[in-house]
C-alpha cells in the first residue's frame, strides 16, 4: 500500500505555493528592472524583505503554535543570521574600496596594509585599531553563509539544552527567552563587542563585485531568493508538522506531562524543533538585512520578537499559512500606517493621524483578538470550509 | 591686591626709614624689617606679599611700588596707580623669601579673624615649604577648636611633604597611617611618583623597582617607544613611511634592486630599505634586529622622584594600608548602592510577584502602571507647586489611578483569559504598546521632570568614599513600608486569608464561600496600584518618558522569577540578589553599564537551571498548577 504524498493530504500547501509564485511573477512584472515599472524599487525591496519576515513567522509558528514555547527571542535568531551576512557583505565591499585606493600608489601593497586598510574603515567609528576575533572568518563568503546557520543553531541548541533539561516552561521559558534577546542586544550595544556598537554595519544593500547591475534588478532578485527560501522552507515546515513528527510536537503542545510518561523523549522533540526553527530565522534574517541595507542592535531588543508573536497570533497560530498572512497583513499594514500615507479620519474637535494612533489600533486589535478570535485571520478560512461540508 | 583709598603713615615712615634694607636685605637683617612691616597693616601684609613674589619695585623719589600681573604699577602706601613708573625691582634671594613667606603666613594664622585664618589654612593645605611649616607649628594653638584640629592636621600633612629629616616625615607618614581621607592620599601620591629609566645596569637614585620588558605592564611595543625616547634606539619606520619613502626611489620598475611587483611582501620591502640606506639615499632606521638588540642589552627601572628611600618604603605601607581600607568603605558603599537599586526593584516586582502568584498570569502591561504612576505624579506637580504637599497628593492618588487602570484590565481582558496564561502575555502586551502610545500621544515624546521637594535633594554623607542620596534613601524607606504593609494585608486581614486560600486551591476557596473572580480582581488592582506607586518613586530620580516602564519590565520579572512565586520573602530576595549582583558587576568594569547587564541576565538564565522554581520556591498542591 503506498501513501498518498504529504502535499496532497495538504491542499493548503499547494495553495500556499501557487498564491507564492503568482505573487513573485506578478511582482517581477510589475517592478523597474523586468517589467512595466509600475512598482518602485524601494516597495519592490519591502515586499521581499516582508517575504522574509513571513519566513520568520513560519519558523515562529513551529516553534508556538506546533509546539506550545511561546519564544520571545526570535528576532534575535534573525538578527543574527543578518549580522553573520552583513559581516561578509561589508568586510568584501570595504576591501574593494581600499584596495582600489591604495592601488594608486606604484609600491603594491601588502596583505597587511590591506587589512589595516579595511579595520581603519569599518572600526574608526567605535575607535578600534585591531580587527575583532570575531571577524576572522569575514574576509570568506562560503565560512560566513555556514555561520549565518552555524552560530544561531548553536546558541538555540544551547540555550534549548539548558531550558528544556531543567524543564522550564510556559510563562518562566517566555520570560528567558524575553531575557536572552534583551542580554545579546545589550552585548552588540557596546562598542567593544567587535559589531561597531549601535552603529551596526551598513551599506549592506551593495553586493561586493556587483555594482553595475543596479539596485533596481538586484532587488528583484532578492526578491526571488526570498520567495525561493519561504516556498522552500514551508514545504519542509509543512511536511515536518504533517506526519507522526507533527503529531508528537502538538501532543506536547497539549499535555506535555502525558507525552513524556507515554515514553517520548519530549526534550529532543523540542530541540529539535526549537534549533531547527532558529535556522530557518536566521536565513530569513540573512535574506532580510540585505536589502534592508543596515542592521544594529535595536533590531534585537525583545519588542521586535513580540512583534513577531502578534503576527502569528493575529494570523491565526497553529497553521502555517495563518503566519504567512499575519506577517504579510500585519507588517504591510503598520507600514503603510505609520509611513504617513493613510487618510486622516477627521472626527470633530480631533483630527486621527494615523501616525499617532496606529500603535494604539493595533495594540487594542490585537487584545481584540487574543479575546474574541483566537484562530486569527486563518480562523475565516476553517468558516469557508464548514460551509463547504455542509453543501 | 588690596586697593584702599587711604595712605598708611606708619608703612610710609617704615619705608622712608628702611629703603636700604628693603633695597640689599640680608638673611640676619630682614627679620625685624619684616615684623615691622607686617605690623603696619594690610597694606603691609601685600607689600610683603609682592615683595616674596618678586613684584615690588622702588622709585627714583623712594617710593614703593607694586607691579600686578598686567604690568600695572600700584603705590604700595596709597593703593594708588602710579602711572609711567619705572621702578627698580628688587629681587630678595631664597633665604629672604622663605622670611617673607613664613612672616606672613604666621601673620595670617595668628588672625583675630577666624576666616582669615581658615583662609590661610586653606592656602597651606594646597602645599607649602618648610618656613610655613615652622611658622604653622607656631601658632598650633587656636580658640577655635575646629580650626585648632584642621591645624594639627595640616601640620602632618606638611611634616610629610616638607618635614625637615626621614625620621620627622616617616613618624608623620605612619601617624596618620590608616586614614583614608583625600588630603592624606593627595599628600603620599607626590611621594610615590615614579618615572621609567632605561640602563644598562642598576641606576643611583631612589629605585622602586625593576620592569620585565615584554610583560603586561609594559609591552614589547611600549619597550621599544621608551628606547626610543630616550634616544638609544633609531625609530622604526611605520608601513606608510617605508612605502612612501620606497615609491620615491623607484627607477626603473626597480627599487634597491627589488622589483616592484615583489614589493607586496614585507621582507622584499625591508630588503629594498636596506640597500637604499647602504646607498645612503634614505636615512637609516632600526631594522628588527637592531631593536631587539636594544631590547636585550637593556633595562628599565623605576625610579621615586623622592630621593629618601625611608620616606618612599613608609609611604607605600601608608597607602596599601589605606587602600585596605579604602576597599573596605568601598565595599560599603556599593553595598549601600546595591540596597536602593534593590529596593527599586522590589517596588517595581512587588506588584507583579502578586498577580503571578495570584493567578498565574504575566502582566506585560505591568511597565506601563509604573508609567502611568510616574506621569500621575508629574501631572499633580504641574497643578500643586508646593513640592512636598505634590509628593505627598501624587502617591496616594497613583495608586488610585492605576488601582483602578488594573481593576478595568482585569475584568475587560484578563478575566476572559483564565487558564490561558500565554494568550494573557500577549493581550496585556497589546495592552502595554497602545498605553504607551496613548502617553506619547498626551505628553509628547519628550521626558518630562518629577522633581523631588528640596529636602530630598542632596544626599547623605559619612565620609569621602560612603555617600548615599536622599532619595534613594527614601525609595528604601518607601519599600520596607510596603513589605511591611503588604504582610499585614496577607497576614492579617480577611482579605488576605482570602488571597492566600485562593492561591492555594481555588476551587476548594469558592466552595467556602469566597468569591475567587473578586480577589482575583482586587488582588489586580493592589498589585498594580503598587506599581503606580513605584513609578513615582522612580520618577523622582529617573526622566519621565513613555518608556519608562520597559526599563524596569524585564528587571521586574527576572525579580520575580528568580525568587520564586507566590511568596513576598522570594520576591525580596530575588530584588536584593539582582540589585546587589547588577552592582558587583558593574564595580568590575565601571562605566560599562551594557556589559553588566548582559553578564546578568546571563547569570540569571544559569541561575534559573539551578533552581528553576526560584530561591523561595511554592510547596505543595499549588505548586503543581
Amino acid at each position: 500500500m503506498t501513501r498518498t504524498p504529504f502535499i496532497l493530504r495538504t491542499p493548503s500547501t499547494l495553495i500556499v505555493l501557487a498564491v507564492l509564485a503568482v505573487f513573485t511573477l506578478a511582482v517581477t512584472l510589475l517592478s523597474a528592472a523586468y517589467g512595466t515599472g509600475a512598482i518602485p524599487t524601494s516597495m519592490v525591496k519591502t515586499l521581499g524583505m516582508t517575504l522574509c519576515l513571513a519566513l520568520a513567522a513560519v519558523a515562529m509558528d513551529l516553534v508556538w503554535g506546533y509546539l506550545g514555547i511561546l519564544s520571545l527571542g526570535q528576532m534575535a535568531f534573525f538578527a543574527l543570521g543578518g549580522y553573520m551576512i552583513g559581516q561578509w557583505l561589508m568586510y568584501a565591499r570595504t576591501e574593494g574600496i581600499v584596495a582600489a585606493s591604495l592601488s594608486g600608489n606604484p609600491i603594491p601593497f601588502t596583505p597587511q596594509e590591506l587589512r589595516d586598510g579595511v579595520t581603519n574603515q569599518i572600526f574608526g567609528v567605535v575607535g578600534s585599531a585591531e580587527l575583532p576575533m570575531v571577524w576572522g572568518f569575514a574576509h570568506s563568503l562560503t565560512l560566513q553563509l555556514i555561520l549565518v546557520v552555524a552560530v544561531p543553531g548553536l546558541l538555540a541548541l544551547v540555550f534549548g539544552w539548558l531550558a528544556f533539561r531543567s524543564r522550564v516552561n510556559g510563562v518562566y521559558l517566555s520570560i528567558l527567552t524575553q531575557a536572552m534577546t534583551l542580554a545579546l542586544a545589550l552585548w552588540l550595544f557596546q562598542n567593544d563587542s567587535g559589531f561597531r556598537g549601535n552603529n551596526g554595519l551598513s551599506g549592506l544593500q551593495n553586493l561586493p563585485g556587483l555594482d553595475h547591475v543596479g539596485q533596481a534588478r538586484l532587488s528583484v532578485w532578492f526578491l526571488w531568493a526570498s520567495a525561493l527560501a519561504l516556498g522552500l522552507f514551508y514545504v519542509l515546515a509543512a511536511w515536518l508538522v504533517s506526519g507522526k513528527f507533527g503529531s508528537v510536537t502538538r501532543a506536547i503542545r497539549d499535555d506535555e506531562t502525558r507525552v513524556r510518561f507515554l515514553g517520548y523523549p519530549v526534550e529532543g522533540f523540542k530541540l529539535v524543533v526549537f534549533t531547527l526553527a532558529a535556522m530557518i530565522t536566521a536565513i530569513a534574517g540573512a535574506l532580510y538585512y540585505p536589502q534592508a541595507g543596515i542592521i544594529n542592535p535595536a533590531e534585537m531588543m525583545p519588542i521586535a520578537s513580540i512583534y513577531l508573536a502578534v503576527w502569528v497570533a493575529i494570523g491565526g497560530r497553529g497553521r502555517l499559512y495563518g503566519a504567512v498572512i499575519g506577517a504579510f497583513v500585519v507588517s504591510l499594514l503598520s507600514t503603510w500606517f505609520t509611513g504617513g500615507r493613510a487618510p486622516s479620519i477627521n472626527l470633530p474637535g480631533y483630527v486621527v493621524n494615523w501616525v499617532d494612533w496606529w500603535q494604539v489600533a493595533l495594540g487594542l486589535s490585537f487584545v481584540l483578538v487574543t479575546l474574541y478570535a483566537p484562530k486569527g485571520i486563518a480562523g475565516v478560512f476553517d468558516l469557508i470550509g464548514r460551509k463547504e461540508d455542509r453543501a | 591686591m588690596p586697593i584702599c583709598a587711604q595712605a598708611n603713615p606708619a608703612l610710609e615712615a617704615v619705608i622712608a626709614d628702611n629703603l636700604e634694607g628693603l633695597e640689599r636685605p640680608s638673611r640676619l637683617t630682614v627679620e625685624p624689617l619684616v615684623a615691622q612691616i607686617a605690623g603696619t597693616g594690610p597694606e603691609g601684609l601685600a607689600l610683603l606679599q609682592a615683595w616674596s613674589e618678586r613684584q615690588l619695585g622702588l622709585t627714583e623719589d623712594g617710593r614703593a611700588v607694586i607691579i600686578g600681573d598686567d604690568d600695572t604699577a600700584t603705590d604700595a602706601v596709597t593703593g594708588q596707580p602710579v602711572p609711567e613708573a619705572d621702578p627698580q625691582m628688587l629681587r630678595p634671594n631664597s633665604g629672604v623669601r622663605g622670611v617673607i613667606e613664613s612672616a606672613l603666613v604666621a601673620g595670617a594664622l595668628n588672625d583675630p579673624d577666624p576666616a582669615r585664618r581658615r583662609a590661610a589654612l586653606e592656602s597651606l593645605a594646597r602645599g607649602g615649604t618648610f618656613e610655613q611649616l615652622t611658622a604653622l607649628r607656631g601658632a598650633l594653638d587656636d580658640l577655635d577648636p575646629a580650626l585648632a584640629a584642621r591645624k594639627a592636621r595640616l601640620e602632618r600633612l606638611l611634616t610629610i611633604q616638607v618635614g625637615e629629616n626621614s625620621e620627622a616625615r616617616v613618624t608623620a607618614i605612619e601617624d596618620l597611617a590608616g586614614d583614608v581621607s583625600l588630603d592624606f592620599r593627595a599628600a603620599l601620591n607626590p611621594l610615590l611618583v615614579t618615572r621609567r629609566v632605561v640602563a644598562t645596569e642598576e641606576p643611583q637614585g631612589n629605585v622602586a623597582r625593576e620592569i620585565a620588558i615584554d610583560s603586561d605592564e609594559l609591552p614589547r611595543e611600549a619597550a621599544i617607544a621608551l628606547l626610543v625616547s630616550e634616544g638609544v634606539l633609531e625609530p622604526r619606520l611605520t608601513s606608510a613611511e617605508q612605502r612612501a619613502a620606497l615609491a620615491a626611489n623607484l627607477s626603473d620598475g626597480t627599487v634597491g634592486g627589488v622589483p616592484v611587483a615583489d614589493l607586496s611582501d614585507p621582507d622584499a620591502r625591508d630588503r629594498a630599505y636596506e640597500a637604499l640606506e647602504d646607498a645612503g639615499t634614505v636615512p637609516p632606521a632600526a631594522t628588527e634586529a637592531e631593536v631587539q638588540a636594544a631590547l636585550d642589552a637593556h633595562r628599565v627601572y623605576e625610579l621615586y622622584a623622592e630621593p629618601d628611600p625611608a620616606v618612599t618604603e613608609a609611604a607605600r605601607a601608608a597607602q596599601i594600608r589605606a587602600q585596605v581600607r579604602l576597599g573596605a568603605m568601598q565595599g560599603i558603599d556599593l553595598g549601600l548602592d546595591a540596597l536602593s537599586l534593590a529596593s527599586i526593584y522590589f517596588l517595581a516586582a512587588i506588584g507583579l510577584a502578586v498577580t503571578f502568584g495570584v493567578m498565574r498570569v504575566i502582566n506585560m502591561a505591568h511597565g506601563e502602571f509604573i508609567m502611568m504612576g510616574a506621569y500621575t505624579g508629574y501631572t499633580v506637580q504641574t497643578l500643586v507647586s508646593d513640592r512636598t504637599l505634590s509628593l505627598v497628593a501624587a502617591l496616594p492618588l497613583a495608586f488610585a489611578v492605576t488601582f483602578g487602570a488594573g481593576v478595568v484590565l482585569y475584568r475587560l481582558v484578563i478575566r476572559h483569559l483564565a487558564h490561558r496564561p500565554l494568550e494573557t502575555l500577549l493581550a496585556t502586551f497589546g495592552v502595554s504598546i497602545a498605553l504607551q502610545q496613548l502617553a506619547k500621544n498626551i505628553f509628547g515624546t519628550q521626558a518630562r521632570p518629577l522633581t523631588a521637594p528640596a529636602w530630598l535633594e542632596g544626599s547623605i554623607t559619612i565620609n569621602d568614599v560612603i555617600s548615599i542620596s536622599s532619595i534613594r534613601v527614601a525609595i528604601f524607606v518607601l519599600a520596607l513600608l510596603f513589605l511591611a504593609l503588604f504582610l499585614f494585608i496577607m497576614k492579617r486581614t480577611r482579605l488576605g486569608l482570602e488571597v492566600r486560600a485562593v492561591t492555594q486551591n481555588p476551587g476548594m476557596a469558592a466552595s467556602m464561600g469566597i468569591n475567587p473572580d473578586r480577589i482575583a480582581m482586587m488582588t489586580f488592582g493592589l498589585g498594580s496600584g503598587i506599581a503606580g506607586i513605584a513609578g513615582v518613586a522612580i520618577g523622582l530620580f529617573a526622566q519621565v518618558t513613555s518608556e519608562i516602564g520597559q526599563q524596569y519590565i524585564v528587571q521586574s520579572f527576572m525579580t520575580v522569577v528568580v525568587g520564586g512565586v507566590g511568596n513576598i520573602w522570594g520576591t525580596l530576595a530575588g530584588a536584593t540578589l539582582i540589585g546587589g549582583l547588577s552592582k558587583v558587576i558593574e564595580s568590575f568594569n565601571p562605566g560599562n553599564t551594557l556589559a553588566a547587564q548582559t553578564f546578568m541576565i546571563l547569570f540569571i538564565i544559569i541561575f534559573i537551571q539551578f533552581r528553576p522554581r526560584g530561591i523561595i520556591p511554592q510547596k505543595g498542591r499549588a505548586a503543581e498548577a
